[in-house]
């Protein structure tokens, strides 16, 4: 296995490690929250696990790009490519975008699906309004996992 | 991760600030017939419990004590509330050094609190004991000077000036310690608000210079020999010293009274405590719900005070808090 095929791993480790850690962290937030209006009032549940949910999808995609890194590396069909140290450096810088966003952004989002739980708690009916805030903060991770699959499939 | 360790706790309270009192459920109450009906729509709202009679204090109690009992279930370490507890551990204190010393015979439930640091218990067996030493902070020292104080003198409000200053400045370190700005500022408006009712009621009764400086906590927004200088001047050089300060809109309602001033305070603290209904992770809207639900119970038993002493509506009004909710 060259240095170029380590480089690439290591990218689509990241992506998937830092995405997922976020996802959990902010997965993790949002969850107290929810419990603690759920102790309060159990009806509310769907809608407090909608909430708390929102921040997991940073997790998924990271999982996406390293899906994609490794098919194209061709460590998933068991054909690994030769890669240079420079392809494979390049499948890395492709994966940051979704590594280091996937992280922040699941964080924040996780912080602000907690305020939008309050919002649920306190005025269930504004539940639409109380999702828009942090499906606000996924535009981000979207962006950088369109960065990060056309950076992929272009290498 | 230590900010959102109260993220659960929050949440739950932002559903139990549903049931708190808005000013609209006060105007009701104030409108009800009389102090029964008050107590039936308390009742609709949710307040007491099946198993309790229906009679004001036992009321007011139940609801102080379930408000300190859900914050309890919530947060495993309940010393940060320590600046809201301490008046109850050094009432428990006052009301055991004057038990013992007149050998009442009252019962304990209507004599001590249930939410302070303390039991109350331990408080009365350590004071019976004279082992003052066991009780924490400025409760030891306080406690065995105030004792000593009474058994010499049989002065009981010499007693409870040393108790009440040293109970100030226990909720002054306790604010700075909680790392909680919302605690700490309470335990400085507290302290300000009560040096200020101390000067205004020395300035009345013409106490001495040494007797007032005696009574007054050091608190940092206050100059507390001035405003001692200005007691011995009478209430209108409080109100001139006040001014002068940060308080000085206080100083309006200082001059109409002490009381006015009070009520100036009380609403000063509950404005500040407004943007803890959006901030969803510190322990700062837990503080808020447990000021919140005492300044509402403190609220109800004038509306009941006044129902059943026959008050017009609009002097009950006069008196009442602004809510938080």
């Amino acid at each position: 296995m060259t240095t170029g095929v380590s480089l690439a791993i290591l990218g689509a480790a990241l992506a998937a490690l830092l995405a997922g850690i976020g996802s959990s962290i902010g997965v993790g937030i949002a969850g107290r929250a929810a419990a603690g209006v759920v102790t309060e009032d159990p009806e509310k549940f769907s809608k407090v696990l909608i909430l708390q949910l929102l921040p997991g999808t940073q997790g998924i995609y990271g999982l996406l790009i390293a899906f994609i890194a490794l098919s194209n590396i061709g460590v998933l069909g068991g054909n690994v490519r030769q890669l240079t140290t420079a392809e494979g450096l390049s499948f890395l810088m492709a994966c940051l975008p979704m590594a280091f966003v996937g992280l922040m952004s699941a964080i924040m989002q996780g912080k602000t699906s907690v305020a939008s739980i309050g919002v649920v708690a306190k005025k269930p009916e504004e539940f639409g309004k109380a999702m828009i805030l942090p499906a606000m903060v996924e535009t981000y991770a979207i962006l950088a996992l369109l960065v990060s699959i056309l950076a992929i499939v272009n290498i | 991760m230590k900010q959102t360790d109260f993220t659960y706790a929050v949440a739950r309270i932002r559903s139990k600030e549903l049931s708190l009192l808005s000013a609209q459920s006060l105007e009701q109450l104030i409108s009800a017939k009389s102090a029964d009906d008050a107590l039936r729509l308390l009742a609709d709202k949710g307040w007491g419990a099946p198993d309790e009679p229906l009679e004001a204090e036992i009321l007011l109690e139940g609801e102080k004590n379930r408000a300190w009992q859900t914050v309890g279930e919530m947060v495993e370490d309940m010393s940060v509330f320590d600046v809201l507890r301490i008046p109850d551990d050094f009432h428990n204190l006052k009301a055991a050094i004057k038990q013992i010393y007149t050998n009442s015979t009252l019962a304990p439930e209507r004599l001590y609190l249930k939410n302070g640091r303390l039991d109350a218990d331990t408080v009365r067996k350590c004071v019976s004991a004279k082992e003052f030493s066991q009780l924490p902070g400025r409760m030891s020292e306080a406690g065995l000077q105030a004792y000593e104080t009474l058994v010499q003198t049989g002065d009981g409000q010499l007693c409870d000036v040393i108790l009440d200053r040293a109970a100030l400045e226990d909720m002054l370190e306790a604010g700075k310690a909680s790392g909680s700005d919302v605690l700490d500022e309470y335990a400085r408006m507290t302290a300000v608000s009560a040096n200020v009712r101390i000067a205004a009621r020395c300035a009345k009764t013409g106490k001495s210079l040494e007797f007032i400086r005696r009574a007054l906590a050091p608190c940092g927004s206050l100059d507390v020999d001035a405003l001692a200088h200005a007691a011995v001047g009478g209430i209108g050089a409080v109100a001139e010293y006040l001014a002068g300060t940060d308080y000085a809109d206080g100083a309006v309602a200082l001059q109409e009274s002490p009381a006015a001033f009070e009520r100036w305070c009380d609403n000063l603290i509950m404005r500040r405590l407004q943007p803890q209904k959006y901030n969803p992770f510190t322990v700062g809207p837990l503080a808020a719900y447990l000021l919140a639900r005492e300044n509402e119970i403190k609220c109800v038993r004038m509306v009941l005070t006044g129902k059943l002493n026959g008050m017009p509506e609009g002097t009950i009004r006069e008196r009442l808090r602004e809510m938080y909710v």
